[in-house]
Parts: C-alpha cells; sequence; structure tokens
C-alpha cells in the first residue's frame, strides 16, 4: 500500500515537474501554450470587466491558439479556495485553477501557503515596458513584494463620485463628509466591511484621520494600534447614525453603490475604478450628471494582478494570456472608458510613438479625471491594517443591530 | 433490481455523510494544509468569541420558524377555503411558473418591488407621497428579517400546495368534507378537522425540509435579509471567503453549529407537533362550527394572493429592468426601452443554457431510473420502504447544504474525482433524486395493480407489464416527477461551484456570479433564462401526455 502510495506520488510530482514551464525560455512558454484552455478565474460582477475579459480571450486564441474560459467569481476567495481544497486533498497538479485576478490579502495569503506558481511575471516580454519608478503598487501588492508571482494589469485609485445635479458641492476631505452627512442624513453610505471597497474606505478615512499616516505602512504589530485608530472609530461612531440607512443595512458590494445612486438613494460614493462613472453613464446605469472627484490629500491607490496557482494545469497558457494583458493594444482598450477605464500600468512615455498614440487618442470620459485632477495615489497600508480594521468594524458596528 | 434501494441509498447517503465527516473535521482543528493537524476545540472558541453569534444564530432560528409556519398556515387555509373551486383550479395552474422562479431570482424581484425606490414606491410618488427621493427606510434587510420570511414564504407556499396536491387523493378529502358539512361545520373550519390531520402526517417530510432549508438559505438572506450581523449561514459563507485562510477552521465550526441549530429545532418542531395536537384534539372535540370561517378562507386568499402577485409582479419588474433605458425614482416606467442588454449578454447565454440542460436531463434521467428501479423493486418483492428509509431519503434536503458541500469537495479532489460534467451530475443526482421519488412515489403506488393481474394471465412477464403497460400509463405522473426535478438541478448553485471547480458553468452560477454586482438589467436577463428553461420542462411534462394519449382521455391529464 504504502509503496502503491509512492509510486503513485512519484508519478504524479514527476508529472507536475515535468509540465511545468520555464518562463525565462519564452519560445517554449508559447509553444507549450497553442491549444491550452486557461481558465482565468475573476470576479464576474461586471459586465463591463466581462465582455474586456471575452475580448482579451479572442486576442490570444487569435495570436497564440490558447483559448480563455472566464470562470466568473462572486468571490476572488472562491478560487483561493478551490486552491486550497486541491491542495489538502494533495492534488498537486492538474488543478481547475489557471489564473486569477488577484491582489491585496487574497494574495499575501496565497503567497504565504506557498499556493503560488513563480516567480515568472519578470520574464514577460512585455514587462520592462511596466512603470515600476513610477507606479511603485506594481512591484509591491499592499506592502507586500509580489517578487514576480504575480503580474500587473491595471491601476485603481480610490475615487468618489455623485450627483452633481442633487449634490453640485461635495465634500472634498474626510472631516468635511462627516459635517456633510450630519446635515444631509441618509444620503451616505459604504460597502459593509469585509467588502475590499468597504475596508478602502476605512483605510482611506484612516489617512485623513491618522495623527501620522506614514504609519500605516509598518504591520499592525508594530505599532500603537489603539492609539492610532481612536479618531477613525470617533469618527465613524458619528458618521454612522447619518449613513444610510442609519447604519442598519450597508450596501454588499462596490457596484451595488451604482443602483443605489441610479435610484435616488444616496447622493455620493465610492470606487476604485477612476473610469467607473462614466462607464455607467455609457451604460445607462448612472444619470450623465455624475461627477468624480478625490478628496484632499489625495487618495489610496494600488494594482490589478493576475497570478498563478503553484498547481495550474495551463501554466504557459496563463503567461501568455498575462502578458498580451501587458501589451499597449491590451491597456489601451482597458483605459478607455468606454470600455474599462482602468488606469495603464505601463510607462507610456517608454513605448514607441504608434503605441502611444493608442493612449493619446483616448477620450477622457464625462466623468472621468484627468491624472493631474486625480493626483497622487497613496500607498496601501500593510495588510494587516485591513485585516485588523474589518475585525474591529465587525465588532464594533457589523453585529451592531 | 432487488439491489436498487441500496444502490440508491448509497448515492444519496454517501456524498451526505462523506462531507459532514470533511466538515467535522476543520471544525475540530483538523486541516493538514493549513497546518491544522491535532484535534483542537480553538475553532470553536473562535466561533464563541465572535460577538454577532448569538443574534447570527437567533435570526436563523426565528426566520426559519417565521417562514415554515406562515408557509404551512397559507397553504392549510387555501386548501381549506378554496380547494374544488374555479379560483382554486386558477391558483393550480400558476404553481408550475411560481416553482419555477429561482428563489435568487424571485428575492430580487421582491426586493425590486418593496424597496423604498422600489416599483410599488415609484407607482405612488410623488403624486400620493410627496417622494421626489425615496425614503430611508429600513423594508429590505430590517433587522428582524420580515423581508427575508416574506420572500422565503413567496418560494414556499408553491412546494407545499404541491406536496399537499400529491397527498390528497389518499386522504380522501371529499367524503369528510361532505360529512362534516353535513353536520354543520363550515367549510374552513370542517376542513381543518377533519382533513387537515391527515394531510400533515402525509407533508410532514417537506414540512422538514422547509424548515431546515429556510433555516440554512444563503441567496435569499443576502439579498432580503438583514446584514448586521446576517443569519449564521451568511455568515459561515463568508468566513470561507476570507482571504485570511484559518478563518476557514471557524466557518467550519460554524457550519456545525449550524447543522445543530437545525436539528435541534427539527426536534422541537415535532414536539411541538404532539403540543398542536393535543390542542387540535380539543379544539375539534369542543364542537364549534366554525365562526370566523369566511374571514379566515379571505385571508387564506389574500395572502396566496400576496406571495404569488409577489413572485409574479417582481419578476415583471426585472423583465422590464431587461430592457429598460435609463429608469430613475421616481418614475414608474424607464425613460426609453431597449434591447441593448439583450444583444450583450445574449451571445453568453448559449453555453451554459445548453450546460444546464445537459446536466439537468442527465441528472434527472439517472434520479427518474432509480425511483422507478427502487418503486418497481418495492413492487415485486415487497421491499416496502418503511418511515425510516423515508428519512433516510430526505437526509439531503434536512442538512444544510453548507455543512456538508465543502467537505464534499475536498473528498471528491482526494478521490480524484471532481471538475467534469459527471461528478456535478452525481452531485445534481443527491438533490434532484429525493423530489423526484416524492413526486413519483404515490402516483406509482395507487396504480390498479390488477392490470398487471390481467398482464400476467395473458403471459406477459413482470417486465413486459411494466414497459409495456405500467410505464405508458403513468407518462403523465413520471413526466411531473421529472419536470420536478429538472428544475431542482437548474437551481443548484453551491455544488455545481464546488463540485465542478468553477469549470462546469450553469445558468445559475452565471447569475449568482453577475448579480454579485447589483445589475439590475443582467440579474432581470438571468431570472428569466433560468424560469424559461424550467417552465419548458414543465410544459413538456403537460404537453406529451396529451399528445401521446390523444386518444386515451384518462391517460392524459398530468397528476
Amino acid at each position: 500500500m504504502n509503496r502503491l502510495f509512492s509510486a503513485f506520488a512519484l508519478a504524479v510530482f514527476a508529472q507536475g515537474a515535468a509540465a511545468d514551464p520555464d518562463p525565462a525560455d519564452w519560445d517554449a512558454v508559447l509553444q507549450d501554450a497553442r491549444g491550452q484552455t486557461v481558465y482565468w478565474n475573476a470576479w464576474g460582477g461586471s459586465t463591463a470587466t466581462n465582455d474586456f475579459i471575452r475580448w482579451a480571450g479572442d486576442q490570444v486564441q487569435q495570436r497564440h491558439g490558447v483559448v480563455v474560459e472566464h470562470v466568473k467569481l462572486s468571490d476572488t476567495a472562491d478560487a483561493v479556495s478551490r486552491v486550497l481544497a486541491e491542495k489538502t486533498a494533495g492534488k498537486d497538479a492538474g488543478g481547475a485553477v489557471d489564473l486569477i485576478w488577484i491582489n491585496g490579502a487574497n494574495f499575501a495569503a496565497m503567497k504565504e501557503a506557498g499556493l503560488l506558481f513563480g516567480p515568472w511575471a519578470e520574464n514577460l516580454p512585455n514587462w520592462p515596458l511596466v512603470d515600476i519608478e513610477g507606479k511603485p503598487a506594481v512591484t509591491s501588492d499592499f506592502t507586500v513584494p509580489t517578487e514576480g508571482l504575480e503580474s500587473p494589469w491595471a491601476m485603481a485609485q480610490v475615487v468618489f463620485y455623485h450627483d452633481s445635479a442633487r449634490l453640485p458641492e461635495p465634500p472634498r476631505s474626510i472631516p468635511a463628509l462627516l459635517e456633510w452627512a450630519a446635515a444631509h442624513p441618509g444620503r451616505f453610505t459604504f460597502p459593509q466591511p469585509p467588502d475590499f471597497l468597504g475596508t478602502t474606505f476605512l483605510k482611506q478615512a484612516l489617512y485623513g484621520l491618522a495623527e501620522d499616516p506614514a504609519l500605516l505602512q509598518t504591520p499592525v504589530e508594530e505599532t500603537d494600534y489603539a492609539a492610532v485608530t481612536a479618531p477613525l472609530w470617533a469618527f465613524l461612531d458619528d458618521l454612522t447614525p447619518n449613513l444610510w440607512r442609519r447604519g442598519r443595512a450597508y450596501p454588499q458590494t462596490g457596484p451595488r453603490q451604482l443602483q443605489l445612486m441610479a435610484d435616488g438613494e444616496i447622493d455620493l460614493a465610492l470606487s476604485f475604478s477612476p473610469g467607473e462613472a462614466s462607464t455607467a453613464i455609457a451604460n445607462g446605469e448612472l444619470p450623465d450628471t455624475v461627477r468624480t472627484f478625490v478628496i484632499d490629500g489625495g487618495t489610496i491607490g494600488n494594482a490589478s494582478f493576475v497570478a498563478i496557482p503553484y498547481n495550474a494545469t495551463a501554466k504557459a497558457g496563463a503567461m501568455v494570456l498575462a502578458d498580451f494583458l501587458l501589451s499597449p493594444e491590451a491597456q489601451a482598450r482597458a483605459q478607455d472608458p468606454a470600455v474599462l477605464g482602468y488606469g495603464t500600468v505601463l510607462a507610456t512615455n517608454r513605448l514607441d510613438p504608434a503605441d502611444r498614440a493608442l493612449f493619446d487618442a483616448l477620450e477622457l470620459g464625462i466623468a472621468t479625471l484627468t491624472p493631474v485632477e486625480l493626483g497622487p495615489a497613496l500607498p496601501e497600508p500593510h495588510p494587516s491594517w485591513a485585516v485588523a480594521l474589518e475585525k474591529d468594524w465587525s465588532a464594533r458596528f457589523g453585529v451592531a443591530q | 433490481m432487488r439491489l436498487a434501494p441500496a444502490l440508491t441509498l448509497v448515492l444519496l447517503l454517501g456524498p451526505v455523510l462523506a462531507g459532514l465527516a470533511g466538515t467535522l473535521a476543520p471544525a475540530l482543528g483538523l486541516f493538514p494544509a493549513l497546518g491544522g493537524r491535532s484535534l483542537s476545540l480553538a475553532p470553536a472558541m473562535a466561533l464563541l468569541d465572535w460577538p454577532g453569534l448569538v443574534p447570527a444564530a437567533r435570526l436563523s432560528v426565528t426566520t426559519g420558524l417565521a417562514a415554515t409556519a406562515l408557509s404551512l398556515a397559507i397553504t392549510a387555509l387555501i386548501m381549506a377555503g378554496w380547494s374544488g373551486t374555479r379560483a382554486f383550479r386558477w391558483m393550480e395552474r400558476a404553481l408550475s411558473p411560481l416553482l419555477s422562479v429561482p428563489h435568487a431570482a424571485a428575492a430580487f424581484g421582491i426586493a425590486f418591488l418593496i424597496a423604498p425606490s422600489g416599483w410599488i414606491s415609484r407607482a405612488l410618488s410623488p403624486w400620493a407621497t410627496d417622494w421626489h427621493h425615496p425614503p430611508d427606510l429600513l423594508i429590505v434587510q430590517d433587522p428582524w428579517g420580515i423581508a427575508m420570511v416574506l420572500g422565503l414564504v413567496a418560494k414556499e407556499v408553491p412546494f407545499l400546495l404541491l406536496m399537499t396536491l400529491a397527498a390528497l387523493p389518499q386522504a380522501m378529502p371529499r367524503r369528510s368534507l361532505t360529512i362534516a358539512q353535513s353536520l354543520g361545520y363550515c367549510r374552513v373550519t370542517g376542513w381543518l378537522k377533519a382533513v387537515f390531520p391527515r394531510i400533515y402526517a402525509q407533508i410532514r417530510l417537506p414540512v422538514y425540509a422547509v424548515l431546515a432549508y429556510s433555516m440554512s438559505v444563503v441567496d435569499v438572506a443576502i439579498i432580503l435579509g438583514p446584514n448586521t450581523p446576517p443569519p449564521l449561514a451568511v455568515q459561515v459563507v463568508r468566513w470561507m471567503g476570507d482571504p485570511d485562510l484559518t478563518m476557514r477552521f471557524q466557518a467550519a465550526a460554524g457550519a456545525v453549529l449550524q447543522l445543530a441549530l437545525v436539528v435541534v429545532v427539527l426536534t422541537l418542531w415535532r414536539l411541538g407537533e404532539g403540543v398542536a395536537g393535543r390542542l387540535g384534539k380539543s379544539w375539534i372535540a369542543r364542537g364549534g362550527r366554525g365562526r370566523f370561517d369566511h374571514a379566515l378562507g379571505l385571508a387564506g386568499m389574500a395572502a396566496a394572493t400576496l406571495t404569488a402577485g409577489a413572485v409574479l409582479l417582481g419578476l415583471a419588474g426585472l423583465a422590464l429592468w431587461s430592457v429598460a433605458g435609463f429608469w430613475t425614482f421616481p418614475d414608474a416606467w424607464p425613460d426609453s426601452l431597449t434591447l441593448r442588454a439583450w444583444m450583450r449578454h445574449a451571445p453568453g447565454l448559449r453555453d451554459p443554457v445548453l450546460e444546464t440542460v445537459i446536466i439537468a436531463l442527465a441528472a434527472t434521467l439517472i434520479a427518474l431510473a432509480l425511483t422507478l428501479a427502487c418503486l418497481q423493486a418495492e413492487h415485486r418483492f415487497g421491499l416496502s420502504p418503511g418511515a425510516r428509509s423515508l428519512w433516510l431519503l430526505y437526509l439531503p434536503l434536512l442538512i444544510p447544504q453548507i455543512a456538508f458541500l465543502p467537505g464534499l469537495q475536498t473528498l471528491a479532489l482526494i478521490a480524484g474525482a471532481d471538475m467534469g460534467r459527471g461528478v456535478v451530475i452525481l452531485g445534481h443526482v443527491v438533490f434532484v433524486l429525493p423530489y423526484v421519488f416524492l413526486s413519483l412515489g404515490d402516483p406509482f403506488r395507487k396504480w390498479d395493480t390488477r392490470h398487471a393481474t390481467i398482464a400476467a394471465a395473458l403471459g406477459a412477464a413482470p417486465r413486459r407489464t411494466f414497459w409495456a403497460i405500467r410505464l405508458p400509463m403513468l407518462l403523465a405522473p413520471v413526466l411531473t416527477a421529472a419536470a420536478v426535478g429538472f428544475g431542482v438541478s437548474v437551481g443548484q448553485y453551491l455544488p455545481t461551484l464546488l463540485i465542478g471547480g468553477g469549470r462546469v458553468q450553469t445558468l445559475t452560477t452565471e447569475a449568482v456570479a453577475l448579480a454579485s454586482g447589483g445589475d439590475r438589467r443582467v440579474i432581470g436577463i438571468y431570472a428569466l433564462a433560468q424560469t424559461g428553461v424550467v417552465i419548458l420542462g414543465f410544459a413538456a411534462a403537460l404537453l406529451l401526455p396529451r399528445l401521446a394519449w390523444a386518444n386515451r382521455h384518462a391517460l392524459r391529464a398530468a397528476a
């Protein structure tokens, strides 16, 4: 029995080792990839993103013979759970997930649990175009070094949007938001933490209230957590009674705010995609009087990545897809507000003129800020802050009834 | 044939028991991939430390009990007040469409109806309410779970009605009612006193299934239920999705607690039956002929209309959204109508529709074959199922899905069987089979065995009797059972996602993923597609017997 098992294990491992492509040998990767089917696990709640993924899949199929299947997730954690279940069961090759749209806490957890393949990202042919100096978030995911285990494909930055027909002059700082909410109770809310956008709101508020925001870059354990967050809880104690539904119910995801805004239930919402409002206007999901703004002092920015699980079946195909996502063509399309409105991860000044023209030709969209208006992105706090804030918020407000 | 009952039980209970083991282990600290290698009480302690535990558990119990009691009461009042009338026949016709609407779609539709910015409020604003902005009222997601109970009742009443209709012939209601009425009892009171006790004995298991389902439902709870804190089952799903992988331990402990809650509440309900029976007996013995009879009948009709209306109007609202241009409060109608959303999503619908139909057909066929084999074995060898094996049949419906599906996923992976359509089909059989068996059992047993005696006398072997006489004669009920099973398969979310590894994409998995974005147009399209597929199944069950038996009047009606 024992011998049988080790023979079986050997067969599995040998197969796994032989199947792993070498990212440094790109021609071999392309060759391996041809004919593979890549199951790209990505959140499926946004029609615009789904359309973009379908387009990207069509492109890599035409160019490299890689078929892309979008596994639409209601939660990224479903894909993480899947890989974890496979590891539990000892299925170390032939896994169901080939590529995951991931960042932040999910990446940190998978990296720590050894669930990722790589390093591979810095071997991609398009990697030299990535703006590593100008956008530090592309190699430091919520302060966790990516170490080539994931490849960036879009930049995100927190923006707020408001309906200028109902609210011409929105509040432009966290304290001003509190004052405005007190004067207009029930007209603002945020997605319920631990939804990542809701947690981001907590972090953004902490940036605006903490005495020394630089502390957020260090792990929670190394700081005086109670003292650093005291102003945040005081702020939330005052804000919550003036939230939509007096803070007794929250939207469960970011896009739910679009519907609430369109229904006229709220006047102010936040988003992680600077182009989301313009895209939603184009799709008839928001009135064309909606405008985007950022608060003084800057807003949190981060990058979206794709990562390959350690036991993925189509690793070569997944790398080919990741490389295509970094191409100027795909990046320019993603930045087009009529498509997605995501910021590019490339250094556009390093592109050749023809590729640069793709970006220069983009119309920003009616509700999208120019890069100058958007201002500098604040770095994401260390992931331990998200965990601590979520837990604390849930205990204070999430079970309050 | 003799082995059919045993095989059926293995197929049903194997996955459930294996899955339970796979959940119990992490709840006790065993999860090697996450470093849990020894027994520990830490997951239980972490669960007890969660400040929302008591309200979340309480919500699970109160919403589950309220939804079940209300559904049962409404079902009884409709039957008591209206069975046999023309209004009732109209209601019977509405039954299959109501059963076809998936729970989540019904919940979304109801949310859009009753929300402060919803359809009802829009229709009344601003001319009647003077609302130019939606009022800030906590109607949907209220902390008591009233909206959630309404959503559950709207879907469970049709199910209990279907089950009651199936049980009706055995209870012989007409004779009892005639006698009761001749003794001066009013219609509703007479029915409740003379018929209901016998009906309840037969629909007891479906009622338990409703109770277990309502206590541990996830999708309806996320859409309509409270979320500060949510009912326990929702919180367990959230923990399972936490980026912090060690929360899986706490999630497993929560799932075990959810299972325990269901078991305790089911036991209490069982004890409550005794108390209600005693109270009912003294009520009957007092001999009241029915003072509020008319009011009770009307209340039943009003409640039934309300719940059916909520589902159908909600679906209509979603259908309108799917073709709506911009549509804001307080407009009762969209600015414009457009097919844009349909054009955009129609190409993406084809593959999931095919996958859904293939899986549902296969799972239904397997379930039908097993059911028929079991019933035929029962008929031929006298292997009659005791009350106990009926319980076993119901087990997959009584155990909360979150308590055994994650464990089942891990075990399927260890066995090396996963990810394919085939395994997903087997997973669906676990849930389809009980419903098929329930729907088909009584009509099959009711078949007049004198036909078999005559066939045998004419020299036909049992096999030939089955294929040439019994099955054709039972075509209508077989197809009805198939349609019910088909609908159950179409609605499965967690089994499809977990066993299929995300690679098997049905309408329901797509709908849930798309719905997480809250876009009502997409939700509307997928809700219509899901409902449409299931309705086609019911329509086939109604039409095929009429076509096949155009010249056999008595065989045409679906049972």
